[in-house]
């Protein structure tokens, strides 16, 4: 039999991507009966003592832990009582592959709970899976660790689709299925007017082809616009999503400094591969300089190629981390004051936080453009054009 | 404790700087806008572009205090 047209039709393309896509993740709601109640008060009475014994609130560890990625989405509630979406947990250990999903963990991330399978014992210490050790130490955790609270437990390789993994997968489809369809419309109604929702992507076409490509890369642009676009579309549109409070958002994925790395990787070798002689030689021996002063500049100049990637990389991760902290911090006044009154005041600065960080979401997708775009565009350009 | 608290000062002065250099990098946009209107979409992208590299030395130092604190 025959599945094909279901791929052929759109409408029931989209749908059974999202039908695929909802089947690997369950939301996982925890209906575990209540332990019973003395020792649950018993619990709860030594957590209080500890809390009171220590810090009250953790300001900064809270605000750490939620731009942090994990395995599974948060939504509501504490401890056992929590609800979240679970996400496969993909480990590679020394015999085979090990998978299960991030519920089997019972939302615990402090090494308490012991999940045993193809008989490896593992634990979730901080969002980092560790092979359990064989007895718990003094705070009921399954770990090892020394005096400075590092952990000497094996760690396997995590292969996990984690909160930004499953953020940049299902932002990939969005984007594929948005732009496919835009750019079949452009096939469709050549040299017609834009329509639906090609006119809406239409304006910022424009803008990254007449406002970043043509003025930094001239005559050669199009080569280049499609990185361009894709780079641009992809850091908007996870900025944006990082700025959703629930579900498929909050994720902090632009500014996670991995993914901004292999941003600025790539934007680094298209700039060195497209480099033509004409670059190297400003590098290497910058003419019109006297000679001592060609042999100084050299290695400022090499240092450089690599100084602008890093700059890329940083700009983006700290600038969008900076907002997410902005934000909760703010909430965290609320927590940090105890009062309610505090929390009107909170709560509007966290609606104007939020407002300019879509702001920002959308001029740091256009710095990192133009920027790449600049780049690329000192690199190729030919003699005597500046 | 005391290493976060040092690096939040640097931080803050790190902010400092940058306030200054785009305070005078709008200024500046400002004042030629005022002078070129027809130029304006063209002096606000080199004014972002020119605030993007001053805002991204107190970026530095957010993350050096991130470091600061032990945990990045």
């Amino acid at each position: 039999m025959h599945f094909s047209h279901i791929f052929k039709s759109k409408k029931n393309l989209q749908s059974t991507f999202l039908a695929l896509f909802l089947a690997f993740f369950s939301l996982n709601v925890s209906a575990h009966p209540k332990p019973d109640a003395p020792a649950s008060a018993e619990n709860h009475g030594t957590v209080a003592s500890e809390g009171t014994k220590t810090e009250e609130f953790d300001i900064t560890a809270f605000i750490l832990h939620h731009i942090a990625d994990s395995h599974g989405f948060h939504l509501w509630g504490e401890g056992d009582n929590s609800v979240a979406v679970s996400l496969p947990v993909i480990l590679w250990i020394d015999n085979g592959l090990v998978t299960f999903m991030s519920s089997a963990f019972h939302h615990d991330d402090e090494g308490k709970h012991v999940v045993e399978k193809n008989g490896q014992r593992f634990v979730n210490y901080h969002e980092k899976i560790y092979i359990a050790s064989v007895t718990p130490n003094e705070h009921g955790e399954y770990m090892s660790l020394d005096a400075d609270h590092k952990a000497s437990n094996v760690l396997p390789l995590d292969f996990s689709i984690t909160k930004n993994v499953f953020t940049l997968i299902f932002s990939a489809i969005i984007l594929i299925i948005v732009f496919v369809g835009v750019a079949n419309s452009y096939a469709k109604r050549k040299g017609k007017s834009p329509k639906g929702f090609q006119s809406l992507i239409e304006p910022v076409i424009l803008f990254i082809r007449d406002d970043i490509a043509i003025p930094n890369l001239g005559a050669k642009y199009e080569g280049y616009m499609p990185y361009l676009l894709t780079v641009f579309f992809f850091i908007w549109f996870n900025n944006i999503l990082g700025m959703v409070p629930f579900f498929p958002g909050g994720a902090n994925l632009t500014g996670n400094i991995n993914l901004t790395l292999v941003l600025s990787v790539i934007t680094f070798l298209i700039t060195n591969v497209k480099a033509n002689g004409h670059y190297w030689k400003h590098i290497f021996w910058m003419p019109g300089v006297p000679v001592p002063m060609k042999i100084f500049l050299a290695p400022l100049e090499l240092m450089g190629v690599f100084t602008k990637p890093i700059a890329l990389m940083i700009r983006l991760f700290a600038n969008i981390t900076a907002g997410h902290i902005l934000v909760l911090a703010l909430l965290c006044l609320i927590f940090v004051f105890k009062s309610i009154f505090i929390a009107p005041v909170s709560i509007v600065f966290v609606v104007f936080i939020s407002m300019i960080e879509l702001l920002v979401g959308f001029i740091q997708a256009f710095i990192f453009t133009v920027l790449t775009a600049l780049f690329i565009g000192l690199a190729v350009q030919e003699h005597g054009e500046h | 404790m005391v290493v976060g608290s040092i690096a939040a000062i640097g931080a803050g002065l790190a902010a400092i700087g940058a306030g200054v250099g785009i305070g005078k990098i709008g200024g500046s946009a400002l004042e030629s806008v005022a002078r070129q209107p027809e130029a304006a979409s063209k002096i606000q992208t080199m004014m972002l572009i020119a605030a993007a590299f001053v805002e991204a030395v107190a970026l530095f130092a957010v993350v050096v205090s991130f470091l600061g604190t032990g945990k990045p």
